[in-house]
């Protein structure tokens, strides 16, 4: 029943995804229509065949497309799409985690410091004279890593974390970061203005080199964190009770927290502070589909994912482009207090 | 089943229980007994793994707790909390069905024993009609079946109860024992923290008195419910009686007012002649009781409370040592109450009284004043002591 029920969801929303991104991809400066959209993608397609001379990868398709659109779409539009619908689905699942394992609404994947560590990261990278291949999402990724691990132990005592602790120190340690970028952006110079538009959360600099980086992270680790989608639901009815009915709670805990801040620091390394995907996306959907992490998860991430898509076609439609980090907020501020009016923000 | 050893826990560096050692056998209900924060919980939760003991050890069906995953914990013991913050908006059946955690591997879908098992667990404790409803728009007493259900999908031979019925009303509370009962009937060994010992008495084979952290006393309800162990645990005199509907122990706490001061003699017999004495007993007043008719309702209150009575075999002559001791008494004391139908030697004592109150409804001698029950401790407090109080 629950199954069926997910398979149906998880297959109506990515029909949602490929419409939404297929009408992403015609947005833009070029005039290019959903056919030629969709036959540049046909044409990219490369599948593996299994011959003698090991793996050859073939493309069935030879669509009669004009190279500038083909080479538009699948080198300008689509990274920036899918790296999009990757960051979406990473930020979503992170947030369902979080709002689950702290029985707190208002949590969401930046909770405990990973975004502002990435952010400590990605600006220090930015205004240091240093120039290396991959330099900046590293950069940002180690940062994200190091602020989480750093509120984790700094929470723990005696192999026990408990969550309240978790929580505050996460807003002591975010605000001590926040205090530290304040100060590098103040001697940031010339990187200023890009320092400042990576803080905003933005997908300008998508390439397909990023979504190769991002891609194969956030799906190992959306399974690894839907495989303990059980364990979160049990985890509702408080730590205690989970623990008498056979969940390991501080280690369940642990690898909650692992995923979801990892997914997260992944998600923040190529595309900066993205806020509010992770805290309303779950919030609507569990509306829609109930609080079960077992439907819930997947749902989340896939309505994630539409939803980034669509908010970043929004941000580059107007004549000059916005960063998407703007136009979530905007769009999603308004939106969860209509949700808190109408008391459908559900308490955990 | 559940063996415990010599169990210390400290928490924070405080001791919260020193060598416990007690054991429940299957088909055994044991109520752990005494007042707030002598340790009951903390021994659940050593019981059932969520607490380490610092000293001893917990076994149950054989296995040390503390060595075991919480997956075999969960497979050998299950917990009714006391109170879980149920908010969320799952329906009753999947709450039952997360009973099945610890049978469960981490991939696999529901089996047919799992089925059964929550099936079973709902129908027992009569929560099968709201299998589709959220946990959240329950009523208080409701929860406390699905927990107990949720208890029961566990399927584990052993099960701990804290304070199950704390938050019900009575009916719930007698159903909850009861259920509580015949699963420990079935075989499981049942332990129970509660708080009314006249339950805990009902319901249990045995009791645990247990007062700041230590054991005080096992054994079976008559013989750990005593008056003046119960004082010494809860700090405060108790009458302990036989419930007359279930013929189990009956502990009523009295006030902590200190007797004496004033001695009041309370003639007559029946339920209100017993309520008068207690409510005297309990306003401090030294009380004693008498004739009564042995087997009489206020006989019992009067073997709890009174100071001294007198009782005789009903209708039968009054001998002159049991005449001679009422006038003694009522000689003795400030006033005398009568309370009851003045009948037989009653009547004549009555008349030996220097300072006879009636209550409304009596039949007293002409001239005797007469007071509304509520209105008696007052009348009391208003009259001369006519002697000094005689101490026994």
């Amino acid at each position: 029943m629950l199954l069926s029920r997910t398979l149906a969801w998880s297959a109506g929303l990515t029909a949602l995804l490929v419409a939404v991104v297929l009408a992403s991809a015609t947005v833009g400066p070029a005039d290019i229509g959903v056919r030629e959209v969709a036959l540049s993608i046909l044409n990219g397609l490369a599948l593996p065949s299994f011959g003698t001379g090991g793996i050859r990868w073939v493309r069935p398709f030879a669509f009669d497309v004009s190279g500038t659109a083909e080479t538009i779409v699948r080198t300008i539009r689509l990274p920036r799409i899918l790296l999009g619908a990757i960051v979406g689905f990473a930020l979503a699942t992170a947030g369902t985690v979080m709002q689950g394992f702290f029985r707190n609404p208002m949590a969401d994947p930046s909770i405990i410091g990973v975004s502002t560590g990435a952010a400590v990261g990605a600006v220090a990278f930015i205004i240091l004279p240093l120039t290396i291949p991959f330099g900046l999402p590293l950069a940002a990724f180690c940062g994200a890593l190091v602020a989480g691990f750093g509120v984790y132990l700094i929470a723990t005592t005696d192999g026990r974390t408990p969550v309240a602790t978790l929580l505050l120190a996460g807003v002591a340690v975010q605000t001590f970061l926040g205090a530290v970028i304040s100060y590098m952006l103040l001697h940031a110079g010339d990187s200023l203005e890009r320092a400042v538009y990576w803080l905003m959360g933005h997908l300008h600099a998508s390439t397909w080199g990023r979504v190769r980086i991002a891609l194969p992270l956030v799906v190992v680790l959306f399974v690894v964190l839907l495989a303990y989608a059980r364990d979160l639901n049990v985890l509702l009815l408080g730590e205690d009770d989970a623990q008498t009915l056979g969940i390991e709670v501080e280690r369940t805990k642990r690898i909650l927290l692992a995923g979801s801040s990892v997914i997260t620091a992944a998600a923040v390394a190529v595309s900066g502070v993205i806020g509010f995907v992770g805290l309303i996306v779950p919030h609507m959907m569990r509306l829609v589909v109930g609080p079960d992490h077992r439907i819930l998860l997947p749902t989340s991430a896939l309505a994630g994912a539409v939803f980034l898509v669509a908010t970043d076609t929004v941000a580059r439609m107007g004549p000059s482009e916005l960063p998407v980090g703007i136009v979530t907020a905007a769009l999603g501020a308004p939106f969860f207090l209509y949700l808190l009016r109408r008391q459908e923000v559900h308490a955990l | 089943m559940i063996d415990v050893d010599d169990v210390s826990v400290e928490l924070g560096g405080s001791t919260i229980l020193s060598d416990v050692s007690l054991s429940v056998e299957a088909g055994q209900f044991l109520a752990l007994v005494g007042p707030n924060g002598a340790g009951k919980t903390t021994l659940l939760r050593t019981i059932n793994g969520l607490l380490s003991p610092t000293g001893g050890r917990v076994r149950i069906d054989g296995s040390e707790i503390d060595a075991l995953s919480a997956k075999r914990t969960g497979r050998l013991v299950a917990t009714v909390p006391q109170e879980t913050t149920l908010s969320f908006d799952f329906p009753v059946e999947d709450v039952v069905t997360m009973g099945r955690t610890p049978h469960r591997s981490r991939f696999s879908t529901a089996s047919t024993d799992d089925q059964t098992a929550v099936e079973v667990a709902m129908e027992r404790t009569d929560t099968t009609r709201f299998a589709e409803r959220l946990v959240g728009e329950l009523s208080g007493g409701e929860r406390q079946r699905v927990l107990l259900a949720r208890a029961l999908a566990q399927e584990t031979p052993a099960l701990l109860l804290d304070e199950p019925t704390a938050s019900l009303d009575i009916n719930h509370q007698v159903a909850t024992l009861s259920l509580a009962r015949e699963l420990a009937e079935d075989g499981k060994a049942v332990v129970a923290a509660i708080h009314d010992l006249e339950l805990a008495a009902r319901f249990c084979d045995s009791v645990a008195l247990l007062s700041e952290g230590s054991l005080l006393a096992t054994g079976s309800p008559s013989e750990v419910l005593e008056a003046g162990r119960l004082e010494r645990a809860f700090d405060v005199r108790t009458a302990v009686t036989t419930n007359p509907v279930t013929g189990t122990r009956a502990v009523t706490p009295l006030s902590d007012v200190p007797p004496g001061e004033r001695r009041v003699h309370v003639l007559g017999h029946g339920e209100r002649t017993a309520r008068v004495v207690g409510r005297l007993a309990d306003a401090g007043i030294e009380v004693t009781v008498g004739v009564l008719p042995a087997g009489d309702v206020a006989t019992a209150t009067a073997r709890s409370i009174a100071s001294e009575f007198v009782t005789a075999p009903p209708f039968e002559e009054i001998s002159t040592e049991r005449r001679r001791a009422v006038s003694e008494l009522i000689e003795r004391a400030d006033a005398t109450v009568l309370a009851g139908p003045l009948e037989g030697v009653n009547a004549a004592v009555a008349a030996e009284s220097d300072v006879l109150v009636a209550l409304e409804g009596t039949e007293p001698p002409a001239g005797t004043p007469t007071v509304e029950t509520t209105g008696l401790l007052d009348a009391l407090r208003e009259l001369p002591t006519t002697q000094p109080t005689t101490r026994p």
